[in-house]
């Protein structure tokens, strides 16, 4: 039986407004709210459709963020067997390279076949966490995944290049994929199932330590893009604006 | 101190990618300052003479069969055995399904701090500094290059690819092989993306749709406008992720690059990995509820609305005058 583990992580949701704190080069958190990586709700899916397909255990850990618990409780409710909480100082931020050494601590007790992250997070500065965590563990690492099917010893995934070229890979076990999609849209979970998972599942939590040493680039200064021309914004209600925007199209030679 | 500046030439089946060509812009740059010289990495077999159209100073080899194919840990053997010839000051990576494999990885391997969707280098002096831009296209961070020697990831949009070009012969130096046994990965086939479907490099219109469209069923609002104006729809990544539409319809990185006369943006924030596909379009239109969406920074026209109530009105419009 295939034993999966899927380190994930929460990003700030780009769908509010993001505003520099008072340093000058971190995010203001204060009206952040924080929400699963979409790419490691792949990964997750992806761990899920495995196990349904072969068998598996699949175990999913998260550092103990604010809404660490919710992101837990949907893996359940989808068929996640382990919830796991990365228990540790959180509050000023961590970089990746610290992440990955964090659950690279819980990996190394966990024996797993294969691990599933996120292939990247829109806010990575130092690296992915995936390949990150393969380099410490010494487990080969393919990213960009978007399939997968499990051999004998081995995976075989599909990685996507530029162009929507695929290279079928083989790799063997035990190894890191870094999943840009999986084989199914993320599944949508109801809330009931989400509130029994809520009472009849446990959340269990592993203590590490950030390393001393944690080599991500020093950031001096945050700042909206510099915006050059914007864009010209059209007015009025909806059926002026469509009709601005067909005489621009016929502006353009679109066959209005 | 380190000078140098590297860069990783990432090629697929005998063609380099467009993004070499835009490390080695930023390399020159890098090495103005640092006074050094830039120099490509080219992993693979039989191909010595694949950087030639670089703009380099020279070129270091690997060659061998288990190179001929792209995987992330016969690069890493290859790396360790430049990297025994001495450091340099940066190893430039694309920030791509090649570069992204390579760049951690080397970074546990040899110690080395990562720096990752580095849009601009900044130099003061000898001094290196790098601007990445973050959180889909909605924040830019500035540091320092850390010294001595650090890894960068490089997205699309800092450099033109132009200016990395330079047709002359640099010189080529073999650099021994490592022993490449034994890997843990192996390329099995290639898959080109299904033939068929629309080539949305060719049409002269092409309605994009984004995170914005709720509802897979909406899509056929969006193909009635698409065909009343003669185009075509196309889609950023997580339409394509839900399954919505096919991977050819993607616009932008691991999808395609397209140059139409009209690109109409719908519900689509504009990440950079989308922008970088489309952004030679002609005119740009964007539709979005988020007035702070980075795509209005592209765009030429803006709408500040809900995608599916402007395309129904469009679609109201020209029904309206094809009855006149």
């Amino acid at each position: 039986m295939m034993n999966i583990v899927i380190p994930a992580n929460l990003v700030p949701d780009l769908v509010e407004e993001l505003t520099v704190d008072e340093t000058g080069a971190a995010l203001d958190m204060t009206w952040v709210s924080l929400i699963l990586n979409e790419f490691d709700d792949h990964a997750i899916e992806q761990g899920i459709l495995l196990k349904e397909r072969v068998g598996g255990h699949v175990t999913v850990i998260v550092p103990d963020v604010e809404g660490a618990d919710d992101v837990l409780h949907a893996a359940a409710a989808k068929g996640a067997d382990r919830l796991v909480k990365l228990t540790g100082d959180f509050e000023a931020g961590i970089n990746n390279h610290a992440l990955a050494r964090m659950f690279g601590s819980f990996l190394e007790e966990s024996d797993p076949d294969l691990i599933l992250t996120g292939v990247q997070a829109h806010d990575d500065l130092d690296g992915q966490v995936g390949p990150l965590l393969a380099g410490s563990l010494g487990f080969p690492y393919v990213g960009y995944v978007a399939g997968v099917v499990p051999e004998n010893g081995s995976v075989t995934v599909r990685k996507e290049y530029p162009g929507g070229l695929i290279a079928e890979m083989n790799v063997q076990t035990p190894a890191v994929l870094g999943v840009q999609a999986a084989d199914e849209p993320p599944r949508y979970v109801a809330i009931s199932k989400i509130r029994q998972a809520m009472k009849t599942t446990t959340i269990e939590e592993h203590a590490a330590e950030p390393p001393e040493e944690s080599r991500g680039p020093a950031v001096h200064r945050m700042f909206p893009p510099d915006v050059g021309e914007r864009a010209t914004m059209l007015e009025g209600d909806l059926d002026e604006v469509a009709r601005q925007v067909l005489r621009i199209l016929d502006d353009a030679g679109a066959s209005v | 101190m380190e000078t140098d500046i590297y860069l990783l030439v990432e090629h697929l089946r005998g063609e380099v990618a467009e993004i070499s060509y835009v490390l080695a812009a930023a390399a020159r740059e890098m090495a103005g300052a640092t006074e050094g010289r830039t120099v490509a990495l080219l992993f693979g077999h039989d191909i010595p003479r694949l950087a030639n159209g670089l703009d380099i100073d020279q070129v270091l080899y690997v060659e061998h069969p288990a190179l001929a194919e792209f995987t992330s840990e016969a690069y890493l053997r290859a790396l360790e055995g430049i990297l025994d010839l001495g450091a340099p000051r940066a190893i430039l990576f694309g920030h791509t399904s090649i570069g992204m494999d390579v760049a951690s990885g080397a970074a546990i391997r040899f110690n080395y701090p990562v720096v990752s969707q580095v849009k601009q280098l900044v130099t003061d002096g000898d001094q290196l500094g790098f601007v990445s831009q973050i959180c889909g296209g909605k924040m830019m961070v500035e540091g320092a290059v850390p010294e001595p020697t650090a890894l960068m990831t490089l997205i699309a949009g800092g450099y033109h690819p132009e200016a990395g070009r330079n047709e002359h012969t640099p010189e080529v130096r073999r650099v021994e092989p490592p022993a490449l046994e034994d890997l843990a990965i192996e390329l099995v086939a290639y898959h080109e993306p299904e033939a068929g479907d629309v080539d949305i490099t060719k049409a002269p219109l092409l309605i994009a749709v984004g995170r914005g469209l709720q509802n897979e069923g909406d899509l056929e609002l969006v193909e009635d406008l698409a065909s009343a104006l003669g185009g075509a729809v196309c889609a950023s990544r997580p339409i394509i992720d839900l399954g919505w539409l096919p991977i050819t319809r993607l616009v932008g990185k691991s999808g395609k690059n397209v140059k139409p006369e009209i690109y109409l943006a719908l519900g689509i924030s504009g990440a950079p990995e989308h922008v970088e596909g489309m952004t030679d379009s002609g005119v740009i239109i964007a539709v979005n509820t988020d007035p702070d969406a980075p795509i209005f920074d592209v765009a030429q026209y803006g709408i500040d609305t809900d995608m599916l109530d402007l395309v129904e009105a469009l679609n109201a419009q020209l029904q309206l005058a094809k009855a006149v």
